[in-house]
């Protein structure tokens, strides 16, 4: 059984809700510049370049690419082989994020309690997603999710009649009623399947795919382009000024559900997409 | 895009019937932060009779919450937060005398119709652009709500800020018309699997053009 010290996992938390924040990732920058290139509005193109250069301010001077620097989503794997020691786990990452937080500049954007919305001033807690695996490595990535996007997000329990068809009007609709409230660019997380709680933590778990990598069953990833061209259609374009591309990709991730049903949720991520990952 | 109009707050009603739906303009002078418990509170105030810790009268709210300043810096990463949030607030605020309203995404026909009954603009910046548009503000001091922490109302002073107006007082609609210019019906669209890790779209010229 291999020990490892939470310590770590503090540390490692704590540097990269730093790193997320400030640095854009390789498939965002790349996406961005194709995007640049694409674009055919001269308004949005001004929007989008006036984004890239914000990537590169952000990177260069270490400050957060948004002052919205998001709920911190952490999913955790944990392999089985691993023993940790030295402390609380959850405590731990809670402590990582407080501190990263605090070191980074970063805006502490969460409320104790979600109707009396005292803010808890250190961005605590953070959401935590744990999965157990084969192993004696432990994979952490951080998440962190702005309030814009995360509110033009949605859960439906469709009938199983509603099919192929009915899923991507659903999405594409939605997105079309989003608008220019989740700050486009987006990428489109898309949950089918499991139940009313797996289904929006799939459409979550889809946002942390590099940007445009297809599914690897061709059946899904020939649904997210025919997703992602009907809401290329739609004319919204970045920041919603008009234009040819409102969503960067489209991402589906699926689960076995039950006869009776056919969960969908739609989790929207900003243009600022961040998440890290790193294997201890 | 029409040329880039310089505007100096505070507003009065000339400038504000001056702008149009998609112009690009530049902001100088004092402007004030307030977003979701800001403008419960400024509301909450105007119910008592009180007067507002800062005279909005002609002013403009830029809906942002800052991250915190790094040393040396004004202020840190600042850019728009979602508008709609505010939109319940909003007519009251114009009919004090609120004259613009910086952020982004869409208002409600209330807000729009007491933007054209009040001469209102309402501008959107470059939604997580927050660091380039810090570069704007040179000076944020703190006005009241401070308990707010981000939220607190702030006055700010800023130097050629970029942002283009979207709602005008003459009910134009920056979104709507853009989208309208831009959309494009299923006929003309493939979902050709050619360029998987692209931008994922592309016009078909013509019909059957290597397109399903």
């Amino acid at each position: 059984m291999r020990e490892l010290s939470v310590q770590e996992i503090t540390e490692a938390v704590s540097k990269m809700c730093i790193s997320a924040n400030c640095q854009a990732s390789e498939d965002l920058v790349r996406a961005t510049e194709q995007t640049i290139a694409d674009e055919q509005s001269p308004a949005a193109k001004d929007a989008l370049l006036t984004i890239r250069e914000n990537q590169r301010v952000a990177a260069a001077e270490q400050i957060a690419m948004c002052q919205d620097t998001g709920l911190a989503v952490i999913f955790l794997e944990i392999g089985q082989e691993v023993h940790l020691t030295g402390g609380d786990l959850e405590e731990a990452i809670h402590a990582g994020v407080r501190k990263g937080y605090a070191d980074g500049y970063l805006r502490k954007s969460v409320v104790a309690d979600p109707l009396r919305r005292k803010n808890t001033g250190d961005n605590t807690p953070a959401i935590i997603h744990t999965r157990m695996v084969p192993g004696d490595k432990v994979v952490i990535t951080v998440a962190p999710k702005g309030g814009g996007s995360e509110n033009m997000s949605t859960v439906k329990m469709f009938p199983p009649s509603a099919g192929r068809e009915g899923i991507i009007r659903f999405v594409v609709d939605w997105v079309k009623q989003a608008g220019a409230n989740p700050c486009p660019p987006t990428v489109v997380g898309v949950g089918i399947g499991g139940t009313f709680e797996k289904v929006a933590y799939l459409a979550k778990r889809a946002l942390l795919r590099p940007i445009g990598q297809p599914h690897t069953d061709a059946y899904y990833a020939e649904m997210e382009q025919e997703i992602l061209a009907k809401i290329n259609a739609l004319g919204i374009g970045a920041q919603g000024f008009g234009g040819t591309i409102t969503s960067f990709a489209v991402h589906i991730e699926v689960h076995p559900c039950h006869i009776a049903s056919l969960p969908l949720a739609v989790n929207l991520n900003c243009h600022v997409s961040r998440h890290e990952t790193v294997r201890i | 895009m029409s040329e880039i109009k310089r505007i100096t707050t505070p507003l009065t009603d000339a400038i504000v019937e001056g702008l149009h739906a998609g112009d690009s303009v530049l902001i100088t002078g004092v402007i004030y932060t307030g977003r979701d418990l800001a403008h419960a509170r400024l509301i909450e105030a105007l119910d008592r009779g009180e007067t507002l810790p800062a005279d909005l009268r002609g002013q403009i709210i830029y809906y942002v919450g800052p991250a915190p300043a790094k040393p040396g810096y004004a202020i840190g990463p600042a850019g728009p937060t979602t508008s709609y949030r505010m939109d319940a607030y909003t007519p009251r605020l114009l009919d004090y005398g609120l004259k613009g309203m910086i952020g982004k995404g869409n208002r409600t026909p209330e807000v729009i119709e007491s933007m054209k009954k009040n001469k209102a603009v309402y501008f959107a910046a470059i939604g997580g652009a927050a660091a380039v548009i810090a570069k704007c503000i040179k000076k944020a001091d703190m006005v009241a709500y401070e308990d707010l922490g981000p939220e607190a109302l702030q006055r700010l002073e800023v130097v050629d800020m970029p942002a283009t107006v979207v709602n005008d007082c003459h009910g134009n609609d920056l979104y709507v018309e853009g989208m309208a210019r831009y959309a494009r019906t299923a006929a003309h669209v493939c979902s050709c699997p050619t360029r998987p890790v692209s931008a994922g779209y592309h016009l078909s010229p013509r019909q059957g053009d290597g397109c399903r």
